[in-house]
């Protein structure tokens, strides 16, 4: 495994973006960021601008309007770069699956690296998801 | 000769050791950040890992962007950041090396790196990083005037001189001047501005990341913004380098002086720290007025109380 890679996964800054959820997923990735969590302490940042961010959260159902945005942010993401889709509706649109306004899932939009199921999942869900992340990035590497 | 030991200054003094302290003290920032806010903070070497990091990731230039420029700005920056660390090392540790006006090109030099940022922000062609670089510039005017005026201060000092040498030497035998009355306001004047320089909270309008998303470095990604964030890292030692020579007796080597340069360091960015965890943001106008009202006003003071002899 190269150094670079090795360090991308020591100090993953994270870009989040909601593709139209409820805000129940949103609040709990903030809370990883609180005192009881920290996931500094893995060198993780939230990131301002998507040009820093080596992950992107998503979260949501990413109804018709999003998904354009999605794409769109995707490309603008400098590569390597991982996907970490958060919640129900961003794995199997939930409750939304027969909306008119969600066609798709979020992996049939862009390609998802790991998923972290709940509705929301709670903190713990999410360190552990990006841990499952790390390894896999390493055992493929 | 001469030339391969000023070489052998910029390569392991002014790039190296200054790199290798200055990521050392971005660490204990944000570390001594975590502990405020009972978190466990960041491993030792996770600035290193951080740089490294971006090194390996590509380089995106939006197509709006002036390229030329984008890709310069931060050099521009780092080789001023380089130049200023080299001048001060070869000042401190050969005293004889001091050239004759070396205080004004320093001063002048620490202007450079906003100017880098100021550069890079409107190049990428971002309306927020524009907005960024706007307030960076007002930001930029904001302090030079009390800097300055406090700068003189040490100089008025001394005899009126503009060596760092002959200052340092002026503390090695009067003591240092932060402890006469128009240096203590002097340096308090400075410190303020050291972070608005460093562009950290209460100061941080041109960067603010949850109004303009990191601002002015907004579209910079890969190596390119490793350059930025190790010029950053290179001024938090910079800085506070600067404003011991000239406050507070500067490097000596024997003894009981090198601990004593240690424990000033480590206290101006425990300081640095501090001021950046205990405050808001403020807005660019609250800066600018701060700046040239009561901080202008105490510079004056200061360099009144010197002309005194205070």
């Amino acid at each position: 495994m190269s150094v670079t890679l090795n360090a991308l996964l020591k100090s993953p800054w994270v870009f989040h973006l909601s593709t139209g959820s409820c805000n129940n997923c949103d609040i709990e990735v903030l809370d990883c960021l609180t005192p009881r969590f920290d996931i500094e302490r893995f060198g993780m940042l939230l990131a301002g601008s998507i040009k820093h961010a080596d992950v992107l959260l998503v979260t949501g159902s990413c109804n018709r309007q999003s998904a354009e945005r999605l794409k769109r942010l995707y490309d603008q993401v400098p590569k390597p770069c991982l996907v970490v889709a958060i919640g129900e509706c961003s794995q199997s649109r939930g409750m939304f699956i027969h909306s008119y306004n969600c066609p798709k899932p979020l992996d049939a939009i862009i390609p998802v690296d790991v998923y972290i199921p709940g509705c929301p999942p709670k903190p713990e869900a999410i360190i552990a998801g990006v841990v499952n992340l790390i390894q896999k990035v390493k055992g493929a590497a | 000769m001469t030339y391969l030991m000023y070489i052998g200054y910029l390569v392991v003094f002014g790039v190296a050791v200054t790199a290798v302290i200055g990521l050392l003290a971005s660490w204990i920032d944000r570390k001594v950040t975590a502990r405020v806010q009972y978190r466990v903070g960041p491993p030792l070497l996770q600035p290193v890992i951080d740089l490294v990091k971006l090194l390996g990731k590509e380089t995106l230039i939006p197509s709006g962007a002036s390229r030329t420029m984008f890709l310069a700005a931060p050099l521009i920056g780092f080789a001023s950041v380089i130049a200023v660390s080299t001048i001060l090392w070869t000042n401190s540790l050969s005293g004889g090396r001091s050239f004759l006006g070396d205080l004004v090109v320093v001063v002048y030099l620490l202007a450079v790196p906003s100017m880098s940022i100021i550069l890079g922000g409107f190049a990428s062609g971002n309306p927020l990083a524009s907005v960024g670089a706007s307030r960076e510039m007002k930001l930029v005017m904001a302090y030079e005037l009390p800097f300055v005026l406090a700068c003189l201060v040490p100089v008025i000092l001394s005899g009126y001189t503009l060596k760092l040498g002959d200052i340092v030497g002026y503390q090695t035998q009067h003591g240092a001047i932060a402890l006469s009355g128009g240096g203590a306001l002097a340096l308090i004047v400075c410190i303020l501005c050291m972070q608005a320089k460093l562009a950290l909270v209460p100061f941080d309008a041109p960067e603010a990341e949850t109004e303009i998303c990191g601002g002015v470095l907004i579209e910079y990604s890969g190596p390119v913004l490793a350059l930025y964030r190790l010029m950053k890292t290179m001024l938090l030692f910079v800085l506070p380098f600067f404003i011991i020579i000239v406050f507070m007796g500067g490097l000596r080597l024997d003894g009981i002086h090198l601990v004593l340069f240690v424990l000033k360091y480590v206290g101006l960015v425990a300081l640095i720290t501090v001021i950046r965890n205990t405050n808001p943001r403020l807005r660019i106008d609250q800066a600018m007025r701060f700046f040239w009202g009561p901080m202008t006003v105490v510079a004056v003071i200061a360099v009144g109380l010197a002309l005194m002899g205070w």
